[in-house]
């Protein structure tokens, strides 16, 4: 009797697993829940990058379409004075001024920063990597962590009087812009370029001083070659920060729409016009767009520089893979 | 030269440029706390900001930027986690991964005045809500949220394998495993992560001038209802934060103690943010050897 | 090492109940294809052990029993399990896993106390009542041999404990759950002897009330501890017996040279 009754339990207990083993149960709906959700959130993230594309193009257009301007003369104007009209009756929205500012800040910045990342990258990783890495690595951060205006103030109350004591003038110009923005690019050219020698491989090195070559000759030949695209993409990043700067260089360039003559002529980039600019502007006029066109210069400066960091990363693993396919 | 004294000069220039870039560092940190310390009093941090006389202080500006802090990662965590996760978790390799990832990539090397832009175009001009912190909340939440989502993907992407296999093999389902086993496990790298970009929240301002306004207006610290317009909680003012008060006083020039001003600010500020590194740090680590040693 | 011929195989039938049966089972991680056609049936409150080489493809074919393998390998063939296909699209693999449960490798307990580790998915599948998961704490524990080691620290985080502990602590994870049988994946291989020794006292403990699955490259291990061995070589399963017939006599030229150690 007993023997029946416990089969028949098992039987309904084997029937029940059978139906939940086919059935969808609590699991499967959190699962579609949590997929959902996730789903959600990144697809948030990349419609918000899709409409700032298309925000800051449509508005950055206008200038074109809307107001007619021709965009030769809108590159390659040296008079920025939207507000008036030239002597043909063009509006004066000339952006070369800030557009070659802006380049010379980055690539002098970049220029004198990169001497002193690689120098703090090696420390860390070939000559020192334990002291290197406990004293420098706070160092990286604490530089990351100044606020960008505090960069500004500095840059305001000692290297613009710095600069005029030493040259004359105002002290405004693309030289202060050139020394702020090198600190500023100076930990993320740094971090990059440590990660790219650090991700060279130990047997490198060790066939090279197994072959008797100084530690030099190895840093040299060996270790920075290897590095190379790594190291031009931290170069690349470190111009993005500095191209995108707005507050510290604002703070230091003098602000003038004038082409540049030298190093210590007050001058204004792409982000000091904008800053300065869009507030003291109304919606939808010609000097408001104009503004407008500089940011889509921006924006589209900031592509080129991740388009150009995607080239270098791939140029570099084709090459590594040829090697290893010898 | 032989390699041998190219071999020493190499490592005396690199010595000289590490000393460099540490030498730096101290006279930045030094010039600040040094210049800015002496002008930091109770007065300087609880009275009201003054614009044409001396003497004013950054009581609004210090409660903004908390305020503005507090709402951004309110608004940026639970996206950057969802993002996260879907990165970490559930992601394909296909092209609409592929896809998101640019997206982000190009989202955090986007110079942040365009992101501020953006935000003043969209809220401030489009939705009408007006130089607000909402607004600036919204705009730093842009700013904020590709490094924090990519920071939440690694902290969980270090989190072992085996520990998904484990719960999966215990009949949890996916969403359960990631919610209950990996992101506690991950939550040492989150904090950290979080800490630290609340950091860069706090210093930035370029986003903030045309979203949450340069303007502070004189709120009511005892009006605890949000939807009162002089309430300190009303996320419908403009507010202009700490760091956005260091570029105004400093360019526009008209406060007569703009340095004395910007200096104590910058001190105040850089303070917060080396206490936040600390906090990260030190979190980060407590939260760590709590989750694996002996209670 | 020697080629040997996949066509001849020696695989018995099971005559009593069976707990779970495989036909004709293949796994392919892209084009590779890892498993042919692995047909075997594991008989009710008996420890099977799976040997052979690395890469003979058993622990492949293990996961495969509680659809671990869903997300990185395409599976075919059929997984029978109370009457029922469980390698089916239609089939709600977390209901699976609830009945087929498996331990890994490495030690993998979850970063939290020794009675979370237990109780968290107890939790989650609706057993709330206190005294209910105390006591499925205490008798898990007790069943993998580590109650008396343990039972003071109950709150203390699982990674204080050594690996063998880790180990038997994930054995009783699993046993907490009440799964119809246990999956092993070579549990022992990352312990000591003495670790080792006391997992193999457990899983003996285990076998009378659990369906018990193992892999291991421990020949002496499988002797020691199964009542079925099947010999796996390069993704086939050659053989497939009593453990002392595997060992004693075997059939297979394969079988007999692997463990006489000649390959592997």
């Amino acid at each position: 009797m007993e023997g029946i009754k416990s089969e028949t339990e098992d039987k309904l207990k084997m029937d029940g697993i059978k139906k939940e083993l086919r059935n969808p149960s609590k699991a499967t709906h959190q699962d579609y829940f949590g997929k959902a959700i996730s789903y959600i959130c990144i697809t948030l993230v990349g419609c918000l990058v899709l409409s700032i594309l298309y925000f800051i193009t449509t508005r950055g257009v206008a200038t074109f379409t809307e107001n007619h301007v021709n965009l030769w003369a809108f590159l390659s104007g040296t008079n920025w004075n939207p507000g008036m009209l030239d002597s043909h009756g063009q509006p004066e929205v000339g952006a070369l001024p800030m557009i070659v500012t802006s380049f010379c800040v980055t690539v002098l910045a970049a220029l004198v920063a990169t001497p002193f990342a690689l120098g703090v990258a090696l420390f860390m990783t070939e000559i020192s990597p334990q002291k290197g890495t406990r004293f420098l690595q706070p160092v990286i951060e604490l530089l990351v962590g100044i606020p960008s205006v505090v960069y500004g103030f500095i840059g305001l109350s000692v290297i613009v009087p710095l600069i005029r004591h030493a040259f004359g003038g105002t002290g405004f110009g693309i030289l202060a812009g050139t020394i702020v923005l090198f600190v500023m690019v100076l930990p993320t050219i740094t971090s990059l370029s440590i990660d790219s020698i650090r991700s060279v491989p130990m047997y490198y090195r060790s066939a090279s001083l197994a072959l008797g070559a100084t530690r030099w000759q190895t840093i040299h030949k060996v270790v920075l070659r290897a590095a190379t695209p790594g190291i031009l993409t931290a170069i690349i990043f470190g111009m993005a920060r500095a191209f995108g700067e707005a507050l510290a260089v604002q703070m230091v360039i003098g602000n003038a729409t004038l082409m540049p003559h030298g190093l210590l002529t007050p001058s204004s980039t792409l982000t000091s016009q904008l800053t300065t600019g869009i507030g003291n502007t109304t919606m939808g006029t010609l000097p408001n767009n104009a503004l407008w066109s500089l940011a889509l210069i921006l924006l589209l400066m900031s592509l080129v520089f991740n388009v150009l960091v995607r080239f270098i990363g791939k140029r570099g693993s084709m090459k590594n893979e040829f090697k290893s396919c010898k | 030269m032989n390699s041998k004294a190219a071999n020493n000069v190499a490592t005396g220039v690199i010595y000289l440029l590490v000393t460099a870039v540490v030498g730096i560092l101290i006279f930045l940190l030094g010039y600040i706390l040094i210049t800015g310390v002496p002008h930091v009093s109770i007065h300087f941090i609880t009275s009201a900001a003054e614009s044409f006389r001396a003497g004013g202080g950054i009581r609004d500006q210090l409660f903004n930027s908390l305020y503005l802090l507090v709402l951004t990662l309110i608004i940026s965590f639970p996206i950057a986690l969802g993002s996260g996760i879907y990165l970490s978790e559930y992601a394909p390799h296909n092209w609409f991964t592929g896809l998101i990832r640019t997206a982000i990539e190009v989202l955090s090397s986007l110079p942040s005045v365009v992101v501020g832009l953006f935000g003043y175009l969209l809220f401030v001009i489009k939705f009408n809500l007006g130089f607000s912190i909402l607004a600036g909340a919204i705009a730093l939440t842009f700013f904020n949220l590709p490094l924090l989502t990519r920071s939440i993907e690694e902290s969980l992407e270090d989190v072992p394998n085996l520990q998904r296999e484990a719960g999966l093999s215990l009949g949890l389902s996916r969403w359960k495993t990631i919610t209950g086993i990996v992101f506690p496990a991950a939550l040492p790298g989150i904090l950290t992560g979080i800490i630290l970009s609340a950091g860069r929240v706090f210093g930035e301002a370029a986003a903030l001038i045309y979203t949450a306004g340069q303007s502070a207006p004189t709120v009511s610290y005892t009006n605890w209802n949000p939807f009162s317009a002089a309430s300190f909680l009303n996320p419908m003012r403009p507010a202009e934060t700490l760091a956005v008060h260091i570029w105004k006083v400093n360019t526009e020039g008209v406060t007569p103690d703009a340095l004395q001003i910007s200096s104590g600010a910058s001190a105040v500020l850089i303070v917060v943010i080396l206490l936040f590194n600390l906090a990260a740090r030190f979190l980060g680590n407590w939260a760590f050897k709590k989750m694996t040693a002996a209670k | 090492m020697q080629t040997y011929s996949f066509d001849q195989k020696h695989i018995i039938h099971i005559p009593t109940e069976k707990a779970l049966t495989t036909e004709n089972l293949q796994v392919f991680y892209g084009d590779n294809h890892a498993m042919h056609d692995a047909s075997l049936e594991f008989p009710r409150y008996r420890i099977t052990a799976l040997i052979g080489a690395s890469g003979s493809g058993k622990s492949t074919y293990l996961r495969c029993l509680n659809r671990m393998n869903d997300a990185i390998a395409t599976v075919k063939g059929k997984i029978i399990y109370r009457d029922t296909n469980i390698n089916s699209k239609k089939i709600n693999v977390y209901e699976v896993r609830k009945h087929i449960s498996m331990v890994f490798q490495r030690p993998n307990p979850f970063a939290k106390s020794i009675r979370e580790n237990i109780t968290f998915a107890l939790r989650r599948n609706g057993i709330k009542d206190k005294q209910e998961l105390a006591y499925r704490v205490e008798n898990s524990l007790k069943s993998a041999a580590l109650w008396d080691e343990v039972k003071d620290d109950l709150d203390k985080s699982a990674l204080a404990l050594s690996g063998g502990q880790q180990q038997r602590l994930c054995i009783a994870r699993c046993v907490a759950m009440k799964p119809d049988i246990l999956l092993l994946d070579e549990p022992a291989s990352a312990l000591d002897p003495i670790s080792t020794a006391k997992i193999e006292e457990t899983l003996k403990e285990l076998r009378k009330s659990y369906t018990i699955i193992i892999v291991t490259h421990n020949m002496q291990q499988a002797s020691r501890i199964a009542d079925y061995t099947a010999f796996f070589h390069m993704g086939h399963v050659l053989e497939y017996d009593k453990t002392e017939k595997i060992f004693t006599n075997p059939q297979i030229k394969a079988t007999e040279d692997y463990i006489s150690g000649n390959f592997g």
